[in-house]
């Protein structure tokens, strides 16, 4: 549980100082604003402001308070180095991170702790989480899903991750020509934003696949929220398009 | 992290902590300050100068035309009500008429010919159109802006205080003074104008050159009323511009003179006997203010262009004369820089309110993409402008009157230019259209 999290000087208490180093020189390139994950952070605003647009909104919290998430204890899948897990942890809430890359989750608990932020990170998976019952208000599945091998599973074991009540937040990549010309031609060929090979585009799910699914994990499937981008403005911005990247909300019943 | 709204800076061991430190008090720096406290970040701003020397009357003899944007954004941070309070009511500019030398052929810009209801402000009454700006002395300016600050329990001034270093740690800058205090800030801000020493130590390249002209400033008593109207004469050694000042406490006319010159002969002119300065004034102002005299001191600018290649570095963001310093030819460099204090501001609270480390790199290059542009673009114009009109040469005075003529008649061309002097072209910051944080 996260009552229970291991606090994050673990980081120099378990680890030899050689792989630390490797940690810290992993996280400096996850957060480097200028370096190979230069499109993450750009779109990483874009994604913030809605979760906590959305969040506040299910929570009747005000989204332009001080700290609108506070208290709220949210999962998140597939954390990286914290892209997502830092903000949300500034706005109030109180984050598990969870990711299957164990050199990954080092860096992002090595970050944190510089930034003095407290965040409870752990190399498992979402399934094992599940199995120990684990009440989240939300669980976020950001860009994770085309990733997994079974996701109706996944999907199921998120569900039983959340509260009755909470909210799951999926975002991911349309199965449409666009999606591939744009997310693998464009951003891992020609843009070179992403290695080669990040996606496959079989994996990509269309809304209404993954709506489907979502309710056959019991969850009531409410908004589908596009993501768009502008190459003249060079920004991200949410849309009603949802041909490339799309965000679904659900919620699980009470 | 110090991205909590904290009420005032506090301490970690002997290091004073604020989410924001500026460097610089000038206008553009204690206006962020006033813009960062004012939306609940904790400041501290600092400047090598002690700030009453700032406030005499002798530091500064400058007046500024704040255009109608800038206005908007002053408001919007409690400021402009403590202009207004400093005793001189800011004095509002009608019509802006700008004439070549001694030709008659002028482009007359009448506020009262803009009909854009969307650019009047909530505060003008609704048969006044909303001027282009007002002109303000650069002292009321500074008391407003002492006065504003001393409101602001987050906002602390360092004066006199000098930055001996700054190094980066993963979370914050660790700024340390001559005198050995020492400072932890989410995000430094230089402020220092175009001598920026923060630029330099991190070798932020700018493009640079002088103009072989220094800029006279003086102020002037005259019979007759201006009438709220701005001048800009393009004489062939340069601009001279005659702004519109309110009156003094013995009631006189004022306006204050911007008078373009060529270096070498600065000097001679500043050293002239009253008799023989005020002659030398007739000559360039004219009749058309009954007698005219100059008062109190004169005051010499030498002129420059400045423009930062980048306005980023890691945790550090330029604003200001530090970032681009432009000809006065336009009165347009501390209205550039007050736009690049309403969008930092926004950038700013924006990210606090997503969560982000307001010193991020990613933030920071937000703030640049945004300003960028309209620096770049006036700094080409007023370059262009001051280049196009100080000069002499047949084909270039034929083409700028013949312009003349034709800004004039072409409506939709002259408002442009007249919505561009105020201020309200481009993506504006929420402050600069009159709206909150
Ligand atoms: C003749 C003339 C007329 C002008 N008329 C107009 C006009 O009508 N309208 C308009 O919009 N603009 C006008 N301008 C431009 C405007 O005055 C400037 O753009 C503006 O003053 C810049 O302000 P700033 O705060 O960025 O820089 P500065 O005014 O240069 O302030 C810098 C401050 O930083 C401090 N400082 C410097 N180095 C350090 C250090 N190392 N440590 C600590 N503190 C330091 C200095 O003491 C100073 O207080 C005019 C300019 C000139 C020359």
């Amino acid at each position: 549980m996260t009552d229970a999290a291991p606090p994050a000087s673990t980081v120099d208490a378990t680890v030899d100082p050689g792989e630390i180093a490797r940690f810290s020189a992993l996280a400096t390139e996850w957060w480097n604003p200028h370096g190979k994950f230069k499109p993450l952070h750009r779109f990483n605003p874009v994604r913030v402001g809605f979760l906590r647009d959305r969040l506040a909104n299910h929570f009747g919290r005000d989204p332009l308070a001080d700290r609108p998430l506070a208290g709220l204890r949210i999962l998140d899948v597939g954390c990286g180095g914290g892209l997502l897990a830092e903000p949300l942890t500034r706005l109030g809430a109180e984050v598990t991170g969870i990711d299957a890359s164990g050199p990954g989750l080092m860096a992002a608990r090595l970050h944190a702790e510089q930034m003095g932020l407290a965040i409870d990170y752990r190399e498992t998976t979402v399934e094992a989480l599940a199995a120990t019952g684990a009440g989240f208000d939300a669980v976020l599945n950001m860009e994770v899903i085309e990733h997994v091998a079974d996701r109706p599973a996944f999907l199921a074991a998120s569900a039983l991750a959340l509260k009755p009540g909470g909210l799951m937040v999926v975002a991911t990549l349309n199965r449409t020509a666009k999606a591939y010309a744009l997310a693998i031609v464009g951003a891992e060929y020609v843009l070179g934003w992403l290695p080669r090979g990040t996606h496959n585009w079989q994996k990509f799910v269309k809304p209404e696949e993954l709506r489907a699914e979502l309710a056959a994990a019991d969850l009531t499937v409410g908004e589908t929220t596009g993501v768009v981008y502008n190459p003249l403005s060079d920004r991200w911005s949410l849309s009603r398009d949802a041909a490339v990247n799309y965000m679904i909300l659900s919620t699980k019943p009470l | 992290m110090s991205q909590s709204f904290s009420p005032a800076p506090q301490l970690d061991g002997d290091a004073l902590i604020a989410d924001v430190l500026i460097v610089g008090g000038g206008m553009v720096g204690l206006t962020a300050g006033v813009a960062l406290a004012s939306a609940g970040f904790s400041v501290i701003a600092l400047d090598r100068a002690p700030l009453d020397a700032q406030l005499d009357a002798a530091f500064d003899g400058r007046v500024s035309a704040i255009a109608a944007g800038s206005r908007r954004a002053l408001e919007g941070i409690g400021l402009w009500n403590h202009v207004l309070a400093q005793g001189h009511v800011a004095e509002p500019i009608r019509d802006i008429r700008v004439s070549d030398g001694d030709s008659l052929a002028f482009v007359h810009y009448d506020s009262r010919a803009l009909n854009d209801k969307k650019a009047r402000s909530a505060s003008a009454p609704p048969s006044e159109p909303e001027p282009f700006g007002h002109i303000v002395e650069n002292r009321t300016i500074r008391a407003a802006l002492a006065a504003r600050a001393k409101e602001l329990p987050n906002l602390t001034l360092l004066a006199p205080a000098e930055l001996a270093g700054v190094v980066n740690e993963p979370s914050h800058a660790l700024a340390s003074l001559r005198d050995g205090r020492r400072i932890r800030a989410a995000l430094v801000v230089a402020a220092e104008g175009k001598e920026s020493a923060l630029r330099a130590a991190r070798g932020i390249a700018v493009t640079r050159w002088s103009y072989p002209q220094t800029a006279i400033v003086c102020t002037i008593a005259h019979e007759r009323p201006h009438g709220g109207i701005a001048h800009e004469r393009f004489l062939p050694v340069g601009p001279f511009a005659i702004l519109p000042m309110t009156d003094d406490h013995d009631g006189r006319h004022r306006s204050s003179l911007v008078w373009t010159e060529k270096t070498a002969l600065v000097p001679a002119y500043l050293a002239l006997n009253k008799a023989d300065f005020d002659a030398e004034v007739v000559r360039r102002v004219g009749d058309f203010l009954g007698r005219v005299e100059s008062i109190g001191p004169r005051w010499s600018y030498p002129l420059s262009l400045l423009h930062a290649e980048r306005y980023t570095d890691e945790r550090l963001v330029l604003i200001g004369d530090a970032a681009h310093a432009i000809h006065p030819i336009a009165g347009q460099g501390l209205n550039l820089g007050l736009r690049d204090v309403a969008a930092l501001a926004e950038t700013l609270v924006d990210a606090k309110r997503l969560g982000l480390d307001i010193g991020f790199g990613e933030v920071l290059a937000g703030y640049e993409r945004w300003r960028r542009f309209d620096n770049v673009l006036l700094a080409g114009i007023t370059d262009g402008l001051n280049r196009l009109f100080s000069t002499s040469f047949t084909p270039l005075v034929l083409a700028r009157r013949l312009g003349f003529r034709a800004v004039n008649r072409a409506g939709p061309l002259k408002t442009l230019f007249m919505r561009h002097a105020m201020g309200l072209v481009g993506e504006l910051p929420r402050l600069s259209r009159g709206e909150p944080l």
